[in-house]
């Protein structure tokens, strides 16, 4: 199998991954998740059977960590008697209110809506990464957006 | 149909985050197989590479020439870490100013062929500021018509200037060949001559 040098896909996507993760990992841990993602796709690059869709192969990537990086920080959660405050609402950045409220929803659903409006990735894109037909890939979304929309409808 | 709230989260996605140090973090994880990085010497463009066993490119060719090259023949892991290249520039200066007459990093030479290695190996023994023909290698490797074949080897050494494929030339005083040019190729040897007279 020849593959592109590696450095190609920095240099193309370097910036979507970091974007993706910040979305979807949050601005305390994007920085990880996307040091998490470039890891990931280092060790698994040479074993790539296709160079096709290595833009998706990388946000699928991005989008798992950021997925794992959720669950790591839920399983070092430790349940107290009294939220702080900044457990309740983390740091938000200007304008991060509801991808904040993204971070809540199911795993797919976070998944699908990172790739679809983080990075525009057509339906067809975002099944392929979920793994599901175009058809339940906007099921997802669109199961997504409306609990945004009221989550959102309530602020 | 757009609605507001797809708006909103296309308004409000991350944009322009930080850029993370890629280099390193395959470096901290030992997958750095191939390390490159293009630099500015005094003769000209040059793309520098280097694996797990030395420098394995010094080469006058496009950059994305060399770098399949590099994911092809060693490994597609190839990433630019131009810090990982100082020892190296620094020798190169040295060597340009006239100042340095061997190099100390280890060579990789398997982008060349296993005739083309023996044929860069043979180069390596010529001594700085002197100069061996295409046809006395040929006959060194015991095969004294393959001059030709010898010069084909020595035009593709992937770690030109630190392989001194520059030292080697037709015999009756014509340069020959040079992958950067016959005038670096003079440049080379005129410097090795100023140098190596005083």
């Amino acid at each position: 199998m020849v593959l592109p040098p590696f450095q190609s896909l920095i240099d193309a996507h370097a910036g979507e991954v970091s974007r993706l993760c910040h979305a979807l990992a949050g601005p305390n841990d994007g920085a990880d998740c996307a040091q998490a993602t470039w890891l990931a796709a280092l060790r698994a690059y040479p074993t790539l059977k296709s160079a096709t869709n290595l833009r998706g192969w990388l946000l699928t990537i991005a989008a798992r960590a950021a997925i794992d990086q959720h669950r790591a920080r839920n399983r070092r959660a430790i349940p107290v008697e009294t939220v702080p405050e900044r457990a309740v609402a983390e740091h938000h950045q200007h304008g991060d209110e509801i991808w904040a409220v993204v971070r809540t929803l199911p795993e797919r659903q976070r998944h699908a809506i990172g790739l679809r409006y983080v990075l525009d990735l057509p339906h067809a894109e975002v099944a392929r990464s979920l793994g599901v037909s175009p058809a339940m890939s906007r099921r997802i979304v669109s199961d997504a957006l409306a609990t945004l929309r009221n989550q959102w409808s309530q602020k | 149909m757009t609605t507001d709230l797809e708006r909103a989260l296309r308004a409000s996605a991350p944009r322009d985050e930080e850029p993370i140090d890629i280099a390193a973090i395959a470096a901290d994880a030992g997958l750095l197989d191939v390390a490159y990085t293009v630099t500015d010497a005094p003769i000209g463009r040059l793309v520098l590479a280097h694996s797990d066993r030395g420098l394995v490119a010094c080469s006058y060719d496009e950059e994305d020439v060399v770098l399949d090259r590099l994911a092809r023949r060693v490994s597609s892991r190839v990433i630019r870490a131009p810090r990982h290249f100082d020892d190296v520039r620094r020798e190169l200066d040295d060597y340009l100013a006239g100042e340095r007459t061997t190099f100390t990093m280890p060579v990789d030479l398997r982008l060349a062929s296993p005739f083309g290695q023996s044929v860069l190996e043979a180069a390596r023994e010529v001594a700085y500021g002197h100069t061996a023909t295409y046809s006395s290698i040929a006959a060194a490797l015991g095969n004294p018509n393959a001059s030709r074949a010898v010069g084909n080897a020595l035009g593709a050494n992937p770690v030109c200037i630190v392989v001194p494929c520059h030292r080697v030339v037709r015999a009756g005083g014509d340069l020959g060949g040079y992958a950067g040019g016959t005038d670096i190729k003079r440049r080379l040897l005129d410097l090795e001559a100023a140098a190596a007279a005083t």
